[in-house]
């Protein structure tokens, strides 16, 4: 049996750096000293696994998954769909994929928000779902809102959906954050720069998908997530004992 | 001009918020909407070894304790074999190796109930001291941060642990060694992480 080869290594100047000043909570919450770079072993090359046992089909439903019966959480009804790739363009299949969001208002079901939009009795705000074979997945729900937070006085995040995916290892490990196309709060928001590329940060922003958009019924964003590659085993990878 | 590598790129970074719990963990957010949470129970009820629980506080650079941070741990089983296909070996049924935890919105305290991890080969015919990883994220985190938790009484493997002995500065590696006390005839291992300043804890790009 081959050994599995290695994830290629994370490229720090793509992601953000972890002192960022003009998003301020950064600053007293981030290491001085730089990282200590690991060669992988069994430890970071594996991860966990979840099935179909562990999720509900309709946890994927933002719409739906709070609601009352015969209810609907209010907002513009979006659809926000893609595919899990490697950097390697190969699908990640069965990877669990979560995703949690402010309702239309830009309120959040936290008993920390005290922002004074209302609470959607009808909208949960979170939800769940695998990629299927072909690393494919799906959320139903509606469009956040805009909110505003105290960093300076005057800062309004971008309607956003924070996204959390697993992978096939803990190296692979992620959490963003998806914005929309054409939100104009994008290019003001210092979380979002605190990415200092461009490109990267265009790599955040889901696409209007007509294409996918249900006529008469909800809109489509597109959203593809790439996770780490992985080096094949063309050559001896000396990952045991050799 | 050269030929194009045609790579993609990973999928930026972005920080959990202070709002992650609704996501990760519905319930310490106020609300109940999964039948089923993940990250619980990390290794089942029919795990072998020794039931340890692993506690701390996650303390930012002005000293205080940050109290809304999310933990995932990673583990192997008391044979130092992880729930993964590409690691030989069994586990028990049940024994998932992974977790989820959240600190506390009052204290900033955190901790798990799992049990205590074998030894794992590591590369080159390396055997590595018994350890759990973590991934932290927190609002002003914009990219998780990887760290391991070792375990006090294991002081013979973790001197010869092949990832602590890449730290060149061996007064640091003391920050990833859990302390083992004894609490209700429960064996804690106490291990608090420092993000920034002085003793900062190590932190992993692995």
């Amino acid at each position: 049996m081959t050994k599995p080869g290695e994830f290629y290594q994370r490229d720090r100047n793509w992601h953000p750096p972890a002192v960022t000043p003009t998003y301020k909570t950064s600053v007293a919450r981030s290491p001085q000293y730089s990282m200590i770079s690991l060669e992988q072993s069994a430890s970071e090359i594996t991860g966990p696994k979840f099935g179909h046992t562990d999720i509900d089909p309709m946890d994927r439903d933002m719409i739906h998954n709070y609601a009352a019966a015969g209810e609907s959480a209010i907002g513009e009804r979006i659809i926000v769909h893609g595919r899990v790739l490697d950097e390697n363009s190969r699908p990640v299949p069965n990877t669990l994929v979560e995703a949690w969001q402010a309702n239309a208002g830009g309120r959040y079901r936290h008993k920390k928000d005290t922002y004074l939009a209302p609470i959607d009795p009808n909208f949960g705000g979170c939800g769940r779902t695998l990629t299927d074979e072909n690393g494919y997945y799906y959320f139903r729900t509606v469009k956040p809102g805009a909110y505003p937070w105290r960093n300076w006085v005057n800062d309004w995040r971008p309607a956003h959906i924070h996204l959390s995916i697993f992978g096939t290892s803990f190296s692979q490990r992620l959490i963003t954050q998806c914005y929309f196309e054409g939100d104009p709060l994008i290019a003001k928001c210092p979380i979002v720069n605190t990415i200092p590329d461009q490109a990267a940060r265009g790599q955040l922003i889901a696409a209007l998908d007509m294409n996918a958009t249900i006529p008469l019924d909800t809109i489509a964003y597109k959203f593809d997530i790439v996770l780490r590659g992985r080096r094949s085993t063309l050559f001896e990878n000396r990952m045991e004992g050799n | 001009m050269v030929q194009k590598l045609e790579y993609l790129k990973e999928t930026p970074s972005q920080t959990a918020g202070p709002y992650v719990h609704i996501g990760l963990a519905p319930g310490a957010a106020g609300f109940d909407i999964y039948e089923n949470e993940l990250g619980w129970d990390i290794a089942g009820a029919d795990a072998k070894g020794e039931r340890i629980r692993v506690e701390g506080v996650v303390i930012d650079g002005t000293g205080s304790p940050i109290k809304d941070v999310m933990l995932e741990t990673w583990q192997a089983n008391a044979d130092g074999v992880y729930a993964h296909p590409e690691h030989d070996g069994e586990v028990e049924a049940g024994f998932r190796g992974w977790g989820r935890v959240i600190t506390d919105f009052d204290s900033g305290e955190w901790g798990f109930d799992t049990v205590k991890p074998g030894a794992v080969m590591g590369r080159n015919g390396l055997m590595m001291a018994p350890h759990i990883t973590l991934w932290i994220v927190a609002r002003g985190i914009n990219i998780g941060l990887n760290t391991r938790v070792y375990f006090e009484d294991e002081a013979e493997a973790n001197a010869a642990d092949p990832v602590l002995n890449i730290i060149e500065w061996e007064r640091r590696r003391a920050t990833l060694i859990a302390k083992r006390t004894e609490r209700d005839g429960q064996v804690v291992y106490r291990f608090d992480i420092k993000l920034q300043g002085e003793d900062e804890t190590v932190f992993f790009d692995i």
